[in-house]
């Protein structure tokens, strides 16, 4: 009886010990949660693009008797874009991780620009398209799929400007604590990987 | 020792450390996980006690073969509004109210790995269902909870895209919640526990939040082209603008076949706890159970199509569907014979808990088997939207997740109220719920073979005698709430008080005061036995004290 007592009464003062820096020193679960929250993004752009698959085949004629060419240099340019991207900001997080904030906010700056040039260039496409949503099944499904795309990669720019926004407070990003930056940036990563397979599908083998 | 320990407590100030609970908590946006765990439950109480009401609507008008209690159109919307909020707003919230309550607690953590997240998750919910019921006034959905194109396109456009919005919102918080278990179960374990040794209701969260993970977004996606036809005149699934409404049902069922798996699995969860502590016997096949859950939510992904061997699929995806929902039977078979071995020879206490696990396992048994028949083609094909499909689903849903439902309510409410339950009247809730259950649905069965369809008001007059069997089995059941209610509200205020370890269990929940203070656990929990290592008297730790002795100690605190 009297050994577990003590055994008991150290781990107590032990926890406590944890408790009191454990308020500010919890464990960072967050950038898991983010990889579960991308698999579950993920089914959803494989959701649209199964639905694009099926419609392919069992369709008579795909894109069906009608439809006007996809205009491909503007979509080749936006990919072109969209990749360099993503190892611009790289660049951005290499450069924190040597403690350098100018040169993150230089990087992520720069990115968040190739993102919005990637949206006025869809909206460019958007405008001159010879279709609408609803001339028919394919171009149906370019809007939604691009849209959806097209959203995340809204998101992904508003990330990139909140980054940018909290590293003006001094101290806010570090070498060592840099969870806002890494998240934007996996983020990224994922919508970028995203549009390789959206063009390959949507514009390449047609 | 007890006394030691907790003097020592009070000397250290501890206690003033954590801040006391206020009831204010209960209605504002908290983040403490058992708060949230409790707000989900009653929410989803309220809920089913909805859900019931549009059910009894529904049996009123099929007492007789004509529509003459509410009009045909009225009968749809009643029949979407009850499987959809059944679903979407109780039994689903329902399992992730337990799974908030006790994950933290069960693997000796002071919360959920985002706590921010998780009261959101929750926040979403009753604006969702508001939002949803609102849909009353203009005119809800009538195309059933599986919205099939073409027809939930022509039947009350708004209704539909209320749906179509509710159930994306309650989508997204049941995707919130899942990230939350998944990486509170991988990583807030304390360091002692590892995956093995796990209680094995988190073994069944971690398959359930699996599926929805892998399977709502696609649900999303599939509800956003709806959305898209129903509003911007796209013609994704609809047949009349070349779109095809197969494909609807592929992502439909993608999500909807899994989802049955995320609302059996959870209680799945709770019958593997409730078993063990309320027959004194160590859980038969610790490991069976666990990977079994994770066999059924892996298949559960591959065998969508089985719900549409009607809708022209090709005979060999029919061949591969009816294999793969056969081979479900294995993994489920696994668990059942698991669940009998460990009643057997046991201690039983009949106490409400064990006899709603008792009732589940029977139930369930029912609904698995005739799963088994409409796994196959043949079958399936013959009765095809009749009422056996609606028999054999409400044995799995009622059968098994309300009847282990109510078990967890039973067996953790001391826990989550410090108070006792009344047991006469728990019992007097198992007699008339087990009744009126199997009056209202076994009848269906033969309705279902004989030819009856379902979701439709009128039937032919051949079928009245059943149907007015399965009315006053309803009535039974709708009454048999009320015990339940006065139980749980009388418990609350007036219950003895429960001390903290009135089951003498083994899970580290129990090694905590009843209710938990916040941040759950006065000192670190010792995790001194497995969590299922019951009536091994000669096992001892240190060699000093059995568990026996061990659990005799928890049990006396109060």
């Amino acid at each position: 009886m009297q050994s577990p007592a003590l055994d008991e009464s150290k781990v107590t003062l032990n926890y406590h010990q944890e408790a009191v820096t454990g308020h500010h020193g919890h464990p960072d679960h967050r950038m898991f949660g983010v990889f579960v929250f991308l698999i579950a993004d993920s089914m959803t752009f494989l959701g649209l693009f199964a639905a694009f698959m099926i419609y392919r085949t069992i369709m008579p004629a795909w894109p069906p008797e009608g439809t006007p060419e996809l205009e491909l240099l503007v979509p080749i340019i936006n990919t072109a874009i969209l990749v360099t991207s993503s190892f611009v900001m790289h660049k951005g997080q290499d450069a924190l991780k040597k403690g350098d904030i100018s040169g993150l906010q230089l990087w992520f700056g720069l990115t968040a620009i190739m993102g919005l040039a990637f949206l006025l260039g869809q909206g460019y496409e958007y405008f001159h398209a010879e279709f609408g949503l609803t001339t028919n099944l394919f171009t149906s499904c370019f809007f939604a799929l691009t849209g959806f795309h097209g959203l995340h990669v809204a998101t992904g720019v508003l990330l990139i400007l909140s980054v940018l926004w909290r590293s003006r407070d001094k101290g806010h990003y570090s070498s060592t604590s840099h969870f806002g930056v890494e998240a934007a940036e996996i983020y990224w990563h994922f919508v970028d990987v995203i549009w390789l397979v959206l063009f390959v599908i949507v514009y390449l083998i047609n | 020792m007890t006394t030691t320990t907790e003097a020592q407590i009070t000397e250290n100030g501890h206690s003033s450390q954590h801040q006391e609970r206020k009831w204010q908590d209960y209605f504002t946006f908290s983040t403490d996980h058992k708060v949230i765990g409790i707000q989900y439950l009653v929410t989803a109480f309220f809920f089913y006690l909805v859900g019931g009401a549009l059910a009894e609507a529904m049996r009123i008008e099929l007492a007789t073969p004509d529509p003459d209690f509410v009009q045909p159109e009225f009968y749809n919307q009643l029949m979407t509004m009850h499987g959809s909020i059944m679903l979407f707003l109780w039994i689903i919230p329902a399992g992730a109210a337990f799974a908030n309550y006790l994950i933290p607690l069960m693997i000796g953590a002071e919360d959920m790995a985002f706590p921010r997240l998780n009261a959101v998750a929750f926040w979403i919910i009753p604006p969702g269902g508001i939002f949803f019921l609102s849909s009353f006034f203009i005119g809800t959905a009538q195309a059933g909870w599986t919205s099939y194109p073409p027809l939930s396109l022509v039947s009350g456009k708004w209704g539909e895209e209320i749906w179509i919005l509710s159930v994306l919102l309650l989508g997204t918080s049941s995707i919130f919640g899942a990230i939350n278990f998944v990486t509170t179960i991988f990583k807030m374990r304390m360091p002692d526990m590892d995956i093995h040794s796990m209680p094995l209701f988190c073994w069944s969260m971690l398959a359930t939040s699996a599926l929805i993970i892998l399977g709502t977004p696609v649900l999303a996606a599939a509800l956003i082209l709806l959305s898209f036809d129903l509003i911007a005149g796209t013609a994704f699934f609809n047949p009349a603008g070349g779109g095809d409404p197969i494909v609807y049902q592929h992502m439909f069922w993608f999500y909807s076949h899994p989802a049955v798996y995320i609302m059996i699995l959870p209680f799945f969860g709770v019958i593997s706890e409730v078993l063990p502590v309320h027959s004194r016997k160590p859980i038969f096949g610790y490991r069976a159970i666990a990977y079994s859950s994770l066999a059924i939510s892996f298949l559960g992904l591959i065998v969508w199509a089985h719900h549409m061997f009607t809708s022209g699929t090709p005979g060999w995806l029919r061949m591969f569907f009816m294999a793969t929902t056969m081979i479900i039977a294995v993994p489920t078979g696994i668990k059942i014979f698991s669940w009998c071995a460990t009643l057997w020879g046991g201690k039983l206490n009949l106490n409400s808990a064990l006899l709603f696990g008792v009732g589940f396992l029977s139930s369930f048994l029912i609904g698995g088997l005739s799963g088994v028949m409409l796994a196959s083609a043949p079958f399936d094909i013959h009765v095809h939207d009749t009422y056996f499909i609606v028999a054999h689903f409400h044995y799995v849903l009622f059968g098994g997740a309300v009847f282990g439902l109510f078990a967890a309510v039973y067996h953790w409410f001391p826990k989550m109220s410090g108070r006792m339950v009344n047991e006469t009247l728990g019992r007097i809730h198992f007699a008339l719920t087990f009744i009126g259950f199997n009056l209202t649905f076994l009848p269906m069965h033969p309705l279902g073979l004989q030819g009856m369809n379902r979701r439709i008001a009128l039937y032919d007059p051949q079928f009245q005698s059943l149907n007015m069997l399965v009315t006053i089995g309803s009535f039974i059941l709708a009454v048999s709430t009320f015990p339940f209610l006065i139980n749980i509200i009388w418990s609350v205020f007036k219950g003895e008080k429960a001390p903290r370890n009135p089951w003498r269990a083994l899970t580290l929940e129990w090694q905590t005061a009843s209710p938990p203070i916040i941040e759950n656990f006065e000192e670190e929990p010792v995790l001194w036995a497995g969590p299922y290592e019951y009536g091994i008297d000669i096992e001892s730790v240190d060699g000093e004290e059995s568990v026996e002795e061990m659990l005799a100690e928890v049990g006396a605190e109060s």
